[in-house]
């Protein structure tokens, strides 16, 4: 059987394209974005981007009801979004295997909580499989479609950064078809209202025994007694991996259902041993569960519900083993990602930061505007909150505070749940000026198309919304559009929208530079004899620029020559290669 | 102590290439050992930041991540994240790293200095450092671009393994039009 080296996402898409799956849907978020992008490259898939995560696991259902294997991917902060649907399937029950797969971020490389979603597991009351290479990615994504079917639930597949992220060795299979389980009308189970849905829990409740007695003779739970009897471990997920490498001798229960858990198999492993550890990153959820039972455990006693474990944690807390290590890696300057030269971004941040307006801000690439030099982001809450944090603001302060403040948000992140916070600036009567930052991309998570691209997940035309319509239907009037690299037109759009007392919209249009790349001009120069070391071209936070032997240099392989630097220059020192000559 | 994993951390900063050179180097580590784990962490990788990729290979490879104290090698694309990782170095580790200093936002934006003599920073702690003009040789092989299988080709030296071995870790994760300036630069880098 071929062998190939996968990363947890890539074998999540293969086992969902091995076990027959028809549809997935699902919205871009690190760590999950690229099981879609795989999913997305068969032919067999039906692969899409939906407006966001609920809208994702919505169609998700719907393809199961209508029959088909179906799968919903999203980070941790998506699941929030699609909680509702989520609940409520979890009381339907599918027809097609529906699996919900969910990429928690510990340690937070790209978000901004790190909650543990095993949590929606058991509120939801779905179980909770979590594998811990990539193999196992893709057997688990296969068995959570036999497990859906078999117990008429959706299935909560939980990856975390470390498993979707990390490459290990997978054996492949062939895809198996699944035909279409007939469409049936059936009220009493797909029509969740009171009379049906109070049924419809007590079938839950039995579902949730059965998964229970599942767990306990399931693969996907396993002792691994060691030589040691002493020390017992629980695991589940990348950890299980860290345990096995810093413990090779003590005796490990792994766990690859989180929820529910098989009470009589750890019950006998606990008699099994004299001292259990749980070891579990983020919340004590297997822990906790196994001290409701009055099994005597320890865990979070010695390991943070703070960000990740790693192979060295356990070694220092369970052996008291010091890491060896060399020093001087202390006190450098440190390199935070910035927004790319030539970013469309940087011109109407240059104008907020100028302006010193409030900015209520948003998820995406911009966010990274927070930091200095731009400084330009008060807050940043969730995906599409910029608008509604905006408003609140002027119904606490009064009107006059939002005569110095801006929503601002990302094309797509206005289409993921920003419209509906636009749509309650004019409803409820606030002047909040909200500015669309519109780069024809989903450019955080690597350049996902969205319904404004024009452009499918598989890569074919679409139909693009009209941003500037829609804004108009919500029933804003002032609405304009600026090219942001044309710094004295946003900057009067920003004045003249910002002092008007009625919801207002700026679009600031142009696609991210590295979806435009012929946009990228000749690297500009800097004409030593007019510089006057100013500084006032570094506040644009421009990773091309420097300040040399005290006159700004630009470095020419960075700069794509977008000139916003040179707009700011008041000595006009900043200027294309060809007039310099050099 | 008879080591089983081998272990590498390739780090460098967002846009310089290291994620071609953790592929060519998972390839080549596929000959080699039974077992290949590599973690990245992306996302923001296009945006400037410090990057880093684990690569461990060996029998029996449980954690994909490398622990402080166990890289047998750091690649280092950049001068500042050699030193900046090199407390994950083994005590008899080397460090190959190429002679360029990109600075951060922080210095740029004049924050914070660029540390001075980092090479011979980096010689004061670690056993044994390859300091490497990767640029120029890149530039040989006709791309400047190559920095990357530069290295490359200055780590297969450290890691051992064949020659086809490696042509054919190149030939796999390559793409066609890139392959001749990219065994090019990978042959600079090995010949040194």
């Amino acid at each position: 059987m071929e062998k190939k080296l996968l990363t947890g996402n890539a074998a999540v898409a293969r086992g969902a394209w091995e076990a027959g799956v028809r549809v997935v849907s699902a919205y871009p978020g690190t760590p999950s974005t690229e099981i879609t992008e795989y999913a997305a490259t068969y032919d067999e898939i039906y692969a899409e981007w939906a407006p966001n995560e609920k809208v994702a696991v919505e169609s998700a259902i719907g393809a199961s009801i209508g029959g088909a294997r179906a799968l919903a991917a999203m980070k941790h902060v998506g699941l929030n979004v699609a909680a509702d649907p989520l609940f409520t399937v979890g009381y339907t029950g599918v027809n097609g295997g529906l699996v919900i797969v969910t990429a928690d971020d510990p340690g937070m490389h790209s978000s901004q909580n790190e909650q543990d979603n095993r949590l929606y597991g058991r509120a939801a009351k779905v179980p909770v499989l979590e594998p811990s290479d990539s193999q196992e990615a893709k057997d688990f994504t296969k068995l959570a479609f036999a497990i859906s079917e078999q117990f008429d639930t959706p299935v909560l597949l939980r990856l975390t950064t470390r498993i979707s992220h990390s490459q290990s060795l997978v054996e492949l299979g062939e895809r198996q078809e699944k035909e279409l389980a007939p469409y049936v009308k059936n009220a009493a189970k797909y029509v969740a209202m009171p009379a049906n849905a109070r049924k419809l829990h007590v079938t839950v409740e039995e579902r949730l025994k059965n998964l229970a007695a599942y767990s306990e003779t399931t693969e996907l739970n396993r002792v691994e007694w060691g030589k040691d009897r002493k020390l017992g471990i629980i695991a589940s997920g990348a950890v299980y991996q860290y345990v096995k490498e810093a413990l090779p001798d003590v005796s490990v229960l792994k766990i690859g259902m989180a929820f529910p858990l098989p009470k009589q198999l750890i019950t006998d492993f606990a008699a099994g041993v004299e001292k259990v550890i749980v070891i579990e990153e983020l919340e004590a959820f297997i822990e906790d569960t196994i001290k409701s039972w009055g099994i005597a455990v320890t865990g979070k006693a010695l390991f943070s519900p703070i960000g990740e474990i790693f192979t060295e944690t356990i070694k220092e807390k369970i052996l008291g083993e010091e890491t060896t290590m060399l020093s001087g890696g202390e006190n450098l300057p440190n390199r935070p990602p910035v927004l790319c030269p030539g970013c469309p971004h940087r011109g109407i941040f240059y104008v907020l930061h100028k302006l010193k307006l409030n900015v209520s801000g948003d998820i995406g690439c911009y966010t990274l505007a927070a930091v200095p030099p731009l400084n330009a982001m008060d807050t940043t809450i969730c995906m599409g909150a910029s608008i509604g944090v905006a408003h609140g603001m002027e119904k606490a302060r009064g009107k006059d505070f939002s005569r110095k403040t801006v929503a601002v948000l990302g094309d797509s992140t206005f289409l993921h749940s920003g419209i509906t916070g636009l749509i309650n600036t004019v409803y409820n009567g606030s002047t909040v000026t909200t500015i669309i930052l519109d780069n024809s991309i989903t450019a955080m998570t690597g350049h996902q198309q969205n319904p404004a691209t024009g452009k499918t997940a598989k890569g074919e035309s679409a139909p693009s919304v009209d941003l500037e319509a829609m804004v108009r239907a919500c029933g804003v009037k002032r609405v304009r559009v600026v090219d942001p690299f044309d710094l004295a037109a946003t900057e009067q759009a920003v004045r003249e929208e910002v002092a008007a007392t009625e919801p207002s919209v700026i679009i600031t249009k142009r696609p991210c530079i590295l979806i435009n790349r012929a946009a990228m001009k000749k690297p500009l120069v800097v004409e030593k004899e007019k510089c006057i070391n100013c500084g006032i071209c570094l506040g644009v936070g421009c990773p091309a620029i420097a300040r040399k032997d005290g006159k700004a240099k630009i470095d020419v392989a960075q700069c794509v020559g977008c000139g916003v630097c040179a707009s700011v220059c008041p000595k006009d020192a900043i200027v294309s290669r060809e007039k310099d000559g050099e | 102590m008879t080591k089983q994993v081998t272990n590498v951390l390739i780090v460098g900063v967002g846009g310089q290439g290291t994620i071609l050179a953790s592929r060519i180097l998972a390839a080549a580590a596929q000959r080699m050992a039974a077992e290949v784990k590599v973690s990245e962490i992306h996302g923001m990788a296009q945006r400037g930041g410090s990057v880093v990729t684990q690569v461990r290979f060996g029998e029996k490879v449980y954690s994909p991540i490398i622990q402080p104290g166990e890289a047998d090698v750091i690649l280092a694309f950049e001068k500042l994240e050699a030193l900046r990782w090199i407390d994950y170095l083994t005590q008899d580790g080397a460090v190959i790293v190429n002679d360029q200093s990109l600075d951060p936002m922080p210095v740029s934006a004049g924050a914070a200095a660029y540390p001075e003599g980092i090479i011979q920073g980096l010689q004061a702690k670690a056993k044994k450092v390859v300091s490497v003009d990767a640029l120029s040789l890149a530039q040989a092989a006709g791309n400047a671009k190559a920095v990357n299988v530069v290295l490359l080709g200055v780590l297969s030296q450290a890691l051992g393994g064949g020659d086809d071995l490696w042509q054919e870790a190149l030939a796999e994760a390559v793409p066609e039009k890139f392959l001749a300036v990219n065994k090019k630069a990978f042959a600079l880098g090995r010949r040194l």
